[in-house]
C-alpha cells in the first residue's frame, strides 16, 4: 500500500503535528481519517503520521479552544466527528507557522551557513 | 499547560465517560474509513482490515493516550498506587506490624527529642513580639561583688530603678526574679514558686488578665508593703478552683494578709522556660516579705533579671551603644555604702549590655541543650537503621515480585512509572509509621520530663506539639520513604525483564546482585549499631564512674535540714545562740548521732571563691580557694578524716580570734608545708566582712565541693559560731541511722518544742547527689535505650538476610550434604558467615564511632572516648547479637535433607 519505501518516510518533530493539524482545518472542516490522508496528500506522502496519534492531539487542541468538534455524516453515510477551526486556532496557526519558519530558517542557516548568508 | 486546558480537564470531570464512548465511536469509523480506501485500492478484505491497524497504530495506547489527555492522570495514578500499597499491606501483616513498628520507635524517638528542644531552645516566649524582647546585664568585668541570687544575669535593684527611670533605649523596661514565699492555710505553710516583679512587668510583656487587673507602675512604689498579689491561671484553677469571686480573696503570704487583684492569662507561664510560678508581686514589698535582709537599697545583692523592648526600628546593636553611654551615670548614681571599697573603683567602671531574650532565659537550656542535640543525633542514627532494616525488608518483598515486575515492564510499562509506583507503596507505611510515632513521642516526651523533674523542684515545660515538630515529624517522615523506598525501587526498575522471566523463581536473574545490595545494607546497620552501642557503653561507664567516685565524705544515712526562724524577728545579736540552742536540742535527738551547721551543702552547686594569700605576703601571691562556713561537728558528720590540729568547738565565737579549717589540697596550693596547722592566712573584704587574718587551726581531708566530676580543690572551711552576720536561716547536716520518717518526726517535734514558728524542710543527702547526676543519667538512659533498639533493629535485618541467603543456598547445602558435610559443618558455614557480615560492619563503622566519640569527650568521665576496652566490648556484643539472630536461619540450613532439596531443583 506504501507509495514510496517506508524508508524515505520522515517522522514528524515533535509538536509540528498541532500545526499541520491546524494548517489543515483551515480548507475547511474534516474529519480524523480526512485528516490524516490530507497531511499524507499535502506533503506528498513523506510525512508519516501514525493515525493514532491524531487523537490525543485532537484532545489536546479541543482543550486549547482552537478547535471545536460536532458530529456529522461522511460522504459514505458514515457517523464521524467534524473538526473545526476556531478563531482562536486560526491566530494561533499564524503564530505557530511563523516561529516554524523561523526555525527552519535557524537550522539551514547552521546546517548550510553560506546559503544562509546569500539569504539575508 | 495553559489555563484553557485545566479549565477544560476540570469540566471534563463531569462528563467524561461520554467523551470516552465518543473517542471509541470515533477510532472505530477511522478504521472503517481506511478499510474501505484500502479496499477500493484492490486489498483483499482481510489484507485492508490489517493496513488499517498497522497504519493508526496500537489503539489501546491511543485511546489511553487520548483519555490522559483528560485525566488529571498524576492523581489518579497517584491514589491507585496508594490503594495497591495499602492492599499490599493488608495481604502481610506481619511485616506491616514490623515495619510500622519500627518507624514509630524511630520517630518517635526523634520527634520526643525534638520536641524538648523546640520546648527549651526553639520556641519563643508566649508574648506579644517576643523578637523585640532584650536582656540587659552587665558586661564581664572584674571587680563584681556580693551576692548573685538568681541563675540569670541579674542587677542590683538601684541600678534597675536607674535604667527604669533614665534610660531611653527602649520603648519600655521590666525587671523581674523567681523567689519562693510561704503561704499559710490554718497553722500549716507551704512553699510557692513566686516572681517578683516590676509595676511594667505584665504591661510590657503584653500579657492580659483573665481576672481582676495585673500590676501598674503604680503599685511598684518605694514603701508600698505587702498590698497586693496576681496569681498565675494554673494557680487559679488548681488552688483557688476557678473560684470566680477569686478578686479580693485574701492569701496570707508569710503572715501579710495580701489581697488578689488579678489572675494573668492562660498560656503565660513566666519568663523563665522549664518553670512556670504561682504567685507574683511587686518588687516594691521585697522588704516586707522579707524580714531579714532589704535588698532595695543595696548595691551588693544581685537579683534582678532587667529585660527591655526594643524601640521600633531599632536593633541590639543601638541599644548597646546607648546602654553603653548611659553606663557612667547609672553605676554611678546606684553605687551603696555597702559596696566593698576597694572594688569601688571597678563598679564605676562596669558596663551594661544588651542580648537578645526573645526566647526568655532558662537554666534548662544551658544544662540540657548540648546533651539534647547530641541525643537528637543518636536518635537519627537509630532512625537510619531502621531505614536500611525497612528497605532490606522491602528489598525481600520485591525479590518475591521480580515476576510480577518483569511482566509489567515487558508489557509497556516505564522504569519511572513503576519506581514512582513502588515509592508510593511505602507511602502508607510512613503515614502510619509517623502517625504512631507522634503518639510515642508525647509519651515519651512526659518520661523525659518527669525524668529531669527533681523532688523539690518540678520542671514545667510545654510540650504541645507546635509547626515546628509537626513540620520536623513531616520532614523525618518524607526523608524515611525516600530512604527505604528508592532502594528497592530503583533495583526492581534495573530488571531485565526477558532475564528475570526466563530464570526461574528462586534463582532469578536479579537475585545476585540483590544479595549483595543486601549485604550492605546489613553492613551498614552494624556499622551504625556500633557507633550507638559504643555511646551508650560510654555514657553507662561514665554514669557509673561518677556514682562510685569518692567524694570525699560519708553519702549515705546524711538528712540535710533547712530551718527558717524569720518568723522569730530576731535580732542579729541573738541568733547564733538561737541556733545553737537548736541545734543542742537536735543532737540529744535519740538516733541522731551527729549534726552540724553547714553554709554551703557540697555538691549542691553553690560556690563561693575569695583571694587568700599568707599573711604578711603581698596579695598578688595568692590564690582564690572555696570556701564554707560549717559548725562544730561537720567533718564528723560527713565522715572527712581531721588529719592535723583541731575540729571548731565552742570556745570560737565572734569576739575570739578568727580560725579556719583547710584541705590537703588548700595545704598543697599554699605551698608552705605539708602541715599548714599554726600558720596565718588573710582573706580578702567580701561583700558582708572586711579584709581579715585567720590561723589555720585544722586539716582535714580532701572531698568535693561543687560537682563530682571536679578534681580536688583547695577548702578553706570557716566557723559558723564566728559569722559576723548570721541570717535567719540554718542549714544542718543529720548523721543518723534512723528509719527516715521517724528521724524527720523527731525532729519536727524537737524544734516545734522550741518554737511553733520556725518551719523546717528536708533533703536526703543521697538525693541530692544522685539530683546532681541527672544530665548523666538521661544520657545513660536514652543512649542506653537506643544502642538496644539498635541491637535489636540490626537483630533483625541479619536474621533476615541470612534466611534469604540459607533459602537461596538450599540446594548448594543439599549437594554438600549428599557429599558428606555434617549437620556441624553446614551450622558453622552459616555462622562463619554472618560473623563475616557482622565483622565488615564492625571495620567500617570504627571509624565512624572514633569519630563520633570525640564529639562527646567533654560530656565523659573516668573514661577514654577511644577506649580499646569499650570497643572491644561494643563489638563482641555485636557479634553475639549478630550470632544469635543467625542461629536460627542456620539450624534450618543443616536440618536440609539432601533429598528433599536436590528433587526441589
Amino acid at each position: 500500500m506504501a507509495k514510496q519505501p517506508a524508508g524515505e518516510r520522515i517522522e514528524l518533530v515533535f509538536g509540528s503535528l498541532d500545526m499541520l493539524i491546524l494548517r489543515t482545518l483551515r480548507w475547511g472542516a474534516t474529519h480524523g481519517h480526512g485528516i490524516a490522508k490530507s497531511i499524507e496528500r499535502m506533503s506528498d506522502e513523506t510525512l508519516k503520521v501514525e493515525h493514532g496519534s491524531l487523537y490525543p492531539a485532537l484532545q489536546r487542541l479541543q482543550q486549547e479552544g482552537w478547535i471545536t468538534a460536532e458530529w456529522g455524516v461522511s460522504e459514505n453515510n458514515q457517523r464521524a466527528k467534524y473538526y473545526r477551526l476556531t478563531a482562536l486556532g486560526r491566530r494561533q496557526l499564524v503564530a505557530e507557522t511563523s516561529r516554524w519558519e523561523r526555525f527552519v530558517k535557524a537550522v539551514t542557516g547552521v546546517l548550510n551557513p553560506a546559503e544562509f548568508e546569500e539569504g539575508q | 499547560m495553559s489555563w484553557r486546558r485545566y479549565l477544560a480537564k476540570f469540566v471534563a470531570i463531569f462528563r467524561r465517560p461520554n467523551t470516552m464512548d465518543e473517542l471509541e465511536e470515533e477510532i472505530r469509523t477511522h478504521l472503517q474509513m481506511e478499510e474501505q480506501e484500502n479496499l477500493e485500492s484492490g486489498m483483499s478484505p482481510e489484507e485492508a482490515r490489517y493496513a488499517a491497524l498497522r497504519r493508526f497504530g496500537n489503539v489501546a495506547l491511543t485511546q489511553q493516550k487520548s483519555r490522559e489527555m483528560w485525566a488529571w492522570s498524576r492523581v489518579e495514578t497517584l491514589w491507585q498506587d496508594l490503594g495497591f500499597g495499602l492492599r499490599q499491606l493488608k495481604h502481610s501483616p506481619g511485616f506491616t506490624a514490623v515495619a510500622v513498628l519500627t518507624l514509630a520507635l524511630g520517630i518517635g524517638a526523634n520527634t520526643a527529642i525534638f520536641q524538648l528542644l523546640d520546648a527549651v531552645r526553639l520556641r519563643s516566649l508566649p508574648v506579644t513580639n517576643p523578637a523585640e524582647l532584650a536582656l540587659v546585664r552587665l558586661a564581664d568585668l572584674p571587680g563584681k561583688r556580693g551576692s548573685q541570687d538568681t541563675a540569670y544575669p541579674a542587677l542590683n535593684n538601684p541600678l534597675w530603678e536607674y535604667i527604669r527611670d533614665h534610660q531611653s533605649t527602649f520603648s519600655r523596661v521590666l525587671a523581674w526574679s523567681p523567689t519562693d514565699l510561704g503561704i499559710s492555710e490554718g497553722d500549716h505553710e507551704r512553699m510557692v514558686q513566686a516572681l517578683w516583679v516590676s509595676g511594667d512587668f505584665f504591661n510590657v510583656l503584653g500579657v492580659q488578665p483573665a481576672l481582676g487587673r495585673l500590676f501598674t507602675s503604680e503599685d511598684d512604689r518605694p514603701g508600698c508593703g505587702a498590698s497586693g498579689v496576681v496569681v498565675s491561671y494554673a494557680f487559679w484553677r488548681d488552688q483557688l478552683g476557678e473560684d470566680s469571686h477569686a478578686i479580693g480573696r485574701t492569701l496570707t503570704i508569710g503572715r501579710h494578709p495580701v489581697p488578689i487583684i488579678g489572675v494573668t492569662r492562660a498560656g503565660f507561664t513566666g519568663p523563665e522556660i522549664g518553670h512556670s510560678f504561682d504567685l507574683a508581686v511587686p518588687i516594691c514589698s521585697q522588704a516586707a516579705y522579707w524580714t531579714d535582709g532589704n535588698w532595695l537599697d543595696s548595691s551588693t545583692d544581685w537579683w534582678l533579671t532587667v529585660m527591655g523592648r526594643l524601640k521600633p526600628g531599632s536593633s541590639l546593636a543601638k541599644a548597646n551603644a546607648e546602654l553603653k553611654s548611659l553606663s557612667p551615670a547609672a553605676f554611678e548614681a546606684s553605687l551603696r555604702k555597702d559596696y566593698p571599697s576597694e572594688n569601688v573603683r571597678d563598679y564605676r567602671h562596669f558596663e551594661l549590655v544588651a542580648d537578645s531574650a526573645s526566647g526568655g532565659v532558662s537554666w534548662l537550656r544551658n544544662k540540657y541543650e548540648n546533651p539534647l542535640w547530641m541525643l537528637l543525633g543518636l536518635a537519627g542514627v537509630v532512625l537510619l537503621i531502621a531505614c536500611a532494616n525497612l528497605a532490606n525488608l522491602m528489598l525481600a518483598r520485591g525479590s518475591a515480585r521480580m515476576q510480577e515486575l518483569a511482566v509489567r515492564l515487558s508489557l509497556g510499562a516505564t522504569r519511572g512509572r513503576l519506581i514512582w509506583q513502588l515509592l508510593w507503596e511505602s507511602v502508607p507505611l510512613v503515614l502510619s509509621g509517623a502517625a504512631a510515632g507522634l503518639l510515642l513521642a508525647r509519651v515519651l516526651g512526659k518520661c523525659l520530663v518527669s525524668l529531669l523533674s527533681t523532688e523539690g523542684d518540678s520542671l514545667f515545660v510545654d510540650l504541645h506539639p507546635d509547626w515546628r515538630v509537626l513540620g520536623f515529624t513531616c520532614i523525618l517522615a518524607t526523608v524515611t520513604a525516600l530512604l527505604f523506598g528508592l532502594v528497592p525501587a530503583f533495583r526492581a526498575a534495573s530488571l531485565a525483564p526477558s532475564e528475570t522471566m526466563k530464570a526461574g523463581s528462586t534463582r532469578a536473574g536479579g537475585m545476585q546482585e540483590s544479595s549483595r545490595l543486601r549485604r550492605a545494607l546489613v553492613i551498614t546497620q552494624v556499622a551504625l549499631s556500633l557507633v550507638l552501642v559504643t555511646g551508650s557503653v560510654l555514657f553507662a561507664r561514665t554514669l557509673g564512674n561518677l556514682m562510685a567516685v569518692d567524694a570525699g565524705f560519708r553519702e549515705d544515712s546524711v538528712l540535710i535540714a533547712q530551718l527558717d526562724f524569720s518568723r522569730l524577728r530576731l535580732p542579729v545579736t541573738r541568733r547564733i545562740a538561737t541556733k545553737q540552742e537548736v541545734l543542742d536540742r537536735l543532737r540529744s535527738v535519740p538516733g541522731a548521732e551527729s549534726a552540724a551547721e553547714v553554709g554551703i551543702v557540697p555538691l549542691s552547686g553553690g560556690s563561693i571563691d575569695n583571694r587568700v594569700w599568707a599573711e604578711g605576703e603581698d596579695r598578688q601571691s595568692g590564690f582564690d580557694p572555696n570556701f564554707n562556713r560549717v559548725g562544730e561537728g561537720y567533718f564528723k558528720t560527713l565522715g572527712i578524716p581531721l588529719l592535723a590540729g583541731r575540729d571548731f568547738d565552742q570556745k570560737d565565737t565572734t569576739a575570739s580570734p578568727k580560725v579556719a579549717i583547710v584541705n590537703e589540697e588548700f595545704a598543697r596550693r599554699f605551698g608552705k608545708s605539708a602541715n599548714p596547722v599554726g600558720l596565718r592566712i588573710r582573706r580578702e573584704a567580701t561583700p558582708h566582712e572586711p579584709e581579715m587574718s585567720f590561723e589555720i587551726v585544722g586539716l582535714v581531708k580532701d572531698s568535693k565541693y561543687k560537682e563530682l566530676r571536679e578534681r580536688f580543690t583547695p577548702i578553706v572551711y570557716l566557723s559558723a559560731t564566728q559569722d559576723q552576720n548570721p541570717d535567719l536561716f540554718e542549714q544542718l547536716m543529720i548523721h543518723s541511722t534512723l528509719p527516715l520518717p521517724m528521724l524527720t518526726s523527731r525532729i519536727k517535734q524537737v524544734v516545734g518544742e522550741r518554737s511553733p514558728d520556725i518551719s523546717v524542710d528536708f533533703r536526703v543527702f543521697k538525693t541530692q547527689i544522685q539530683e546532681s547526676l541527672l544530665p548523666e543519667k538521661l544520657m545513660a538512659a536514652l543512649s542506653g535505650f537506643f544502642g538496644i533498639l539498635a541491637g535489636l533493629l540490626t537483630a533483625v535485618g541479619l536474621y533476615g538476610v541470612i534466611s534469604f541467603l540459607v533459602t537461596r543456598r538450599t540446594h548448594e547445602i543439599g549437594i554438600r550434604m549428599a557429599l558428606g558435610a555434617g549437620k556441624r559443618q553446614v551450622l558453622s558455614s552459616v555462622l562463619r558467615e554472618t560473623l563475616m557480615l557482622t565483622l565488615v560492619g564492625i571495620g567500617v563503622g570504627l571509624p565512624i564511632t572514633l569519630g563520633v566519640a570525640r564529639l562527646i569527650a567533654s560530656m565523659l568521665f573516668g573514661v577514654k572516648p577511644d577506649d580499646p576496652a569499650v570497643l572491644m566490648m561494643a563489638a563482641c556484643a555485636l557479634c553475639g547479637v549478630g550470632l544469635a539472630a543467625a542461629y536460627i536461619p542456620a539450624r534450618r540450613a543443616a536440618k536440609v535433607d539432601p533429598l528433599v532439596a536436590l528433587r526441589y531443583e
